[in-house]
């Protein structure tokens, strides 16, 4: 399990816990956070899921596919610390995990 | 804008109308909703059931789009495993196959489309299967496993899935094709090859040319596949994937507007302002193509859910979106972008054989529609130029070693 803050372009935060093995998309989906497409549902397929990874957290949330890379290359607004929230995995090390979203997935 | 406290009714929860009911609720739409749906279960994602779901790779609770228990939260009354049997729209009412009827303010058909049955011989012998639900993917997992063979009847992209799916699981598989080529209806003919190629690959078995034209069982079971040249295919289970027809009775009887399809607008509306229709079941203007027509896909249901759900709450419409899809099939990613009309070039970008490469049908020199395989660069720039209709050059685009990037900026 992991508490999750996600925190929307206008700044409201939504705190969710997680549970290990979903990945940080998932959690945010299924808890309705808004400001999270995932048009795919986690096939890695259309970077609506993109999040900005707080600085603190990024050496926790695992390295990129060649496939994320790829995809992120062209999404918008894209940061050093853009990940697709598919693609994070759930686990005890991220409790506390805050991740930011972009202002529009499409 | 909607009345504070109407009563919206969607009927069908699946990827559009559970996601349309969120959506709802996410802005911020207070009043009472009601989600109907066919299906015992709460709604949730298709792709995965030929896919990760049927390899085991994915359980029923990641399929689901939200827990059950966020409907009550959430102060949406999900009402399952019960049908819609008519609208009346002088009362604003709907006519529930339990007996009940709901009043409506805003109605909201999502009913989808169904399998397309082969009026043949045999096709009600146990062991032949379609593949739309939960409970199609239950009955085909049962039936697949080690020694087993499976017959596809049609080569289209379910057909395809499951075979790949099936190898997996150890099972047979043999494709049965009317067409010379698979994909026909929805790809050219380099995509057609390199799919047949990567699945013989696998142990598929394919058989083009090959029209069906009945089955043959013992004791009520199915045991062989009849082509019309007389050959009969021996297999265990047979899966028919050969298309969809849209689920518009309900609309068609209530005298909406329909054609090949429930007619909508870009903010999803039905002929009658009180009804929105979203989903596989609508045909819909797309404007980037300058014409009508009806996609079987969960991003255009996406999409027309957020249409109905700005529509109804006041929000502004949303920017539309370039259309797209994707299949996985063994270590293989497809995304397409776009529709493939009007073209009159196809251009391959990269090499088949190396597993990576994209196909552009062009239109002059915009671009119409693209299949990227394994190449995000090219699907996430095509699905850009799609929607841009910016000319490309065409000598660029064809030359790998000028970055999609650079392509695009020219």
């Amino acid at each position: 399990m992991a508490k999750i803050t996600f925190i929307q372009h206008d700044g409201t935060e939504h705190v969710h816990e997680g549970k290990t093995g979903l990945s940080v998309m998932e959690v945010a989906v299924k808890n309705n956070v808004p400001g999270i497409d995932a048009d795919c549902g986690g096939a890695c397929a259309c970077a609506t899921c993109h999040v900005y990874v707080d600085a603190a957290w990024l050496g926790k949330t695992g390295e990129k596919t060649a496939m994320e890379e790829s995809m992120l290359d062209f999404a918008e607004g894209v940061e050093p610390n853009s990940r697709l929230s598919c693609q994070i995995k759930v686990s005890d090390a991220l409790d506390g995990l805050v991740v930011r979203l972009p202002e529009s997935q499409h | 804008m909607t009345s504070p406290d109407a009563h919206v009714v969607i009927v069908g929860a699946g990827h559009a109308g559970g996601t349309l009911a969120a959506l709802l609720r996410q802005y911020g739409y207070a009043g009472p909703v009601t989600l109907v749906g066919e299906e015992p279960i709460p709604p949730y994602q298709r792709p995965p059931l030929s896919k990760a779901w049927l390899k085991g790779e994915a359980d029923a609770e990641s399929l689901a789009l939200k827990p059950l228990e966020f409907y009550a939260e959430n102060r949406i009354d999900f009402r399952p495993s019960v049908r819609a049997e008519r609208i009346d729209r002088d009362r604003k009412a709907l006519v529930l196959s339990d007996g009940t009827t709901l009043a409506y303010d805003i109605l909201v058909l999502a009913t989808g489309a169904r399998a397309i049955r082969l009026p043949i011989p045999g096709a009600d012998l146990e062991g032949i299967l379609e593949l739309r639900t939960a409970a199609d993917a239950e009955a085909l997992k049962a039936a697949l496993g080690p020694g087993r063979t499976m017959a596809v009847v049609g080569g289209g992209y379910i057909g395809l899935e499951a075979a790949a799916s099936a190898r997996a699981l150890g099972a047979e598989a043999i494709v049965l094709e009317r067409e010379p080529r698979i994909l026909a209806r929805v790809a050219g003919e380099v995509l057609s090859n390199f799919f047949r190629t990567l699945h013989e690959g696998h142990g598929v078995r394919f058989l083009t040319g090959a029209s069906v034209t009945g089955f043959r069982g013992e004791g009520g079971k199915v045991t062989g596949v009849e082509l019309a040249d007389g050959r009969v295919i021996d297999c265990d289970l047979a899966l028919v994937g050969v298309g969809a027809v849209p689920n518009q009775e309900l609309a068609q009887a209530a005298g909406l507007a329909v054609d090949r399809g429930v007619v909508v607008d870009l903010e999803a509306r039905t002929s009658d302002p009180s009804i929105f229709a979203i989903g596989d079941v609508t045909l819909r203007p797309m404007p980037i193509y300058g014409r009508d027509f009806r996609m079987e896909s969960v991003p255009n249901a996406l999409e027309q859910a957020k249409q109905a759900a700005c529509a109804i709450t006041g929000r502004p419409a949303p920017a539309g979106e370039t259309p797209w899809q994707w299949s996985d099939q063994y270590d293989i990613k497809l995304q397409i972008a776009g529709y493939n009309f009007d073209s009159d070039q196809t251009l391959v970008r990269g090499d088949p054989a190396s597993g990576r490469f994209a196909i552009f049908h062009l239109k002059g020199d915009q671009v119409q529609a693209v299949e990227a395989i394994n190449s995000p660069p090219e699907f996430m720039m095509g699905r850009q130029l799609i929607g841009s209709r910016r000319p490309v050059d065409k000598q660029r685009l064809a030359d790998p070693s000028v970055s999609m990037k650079e392509v695009a900026a020219a």
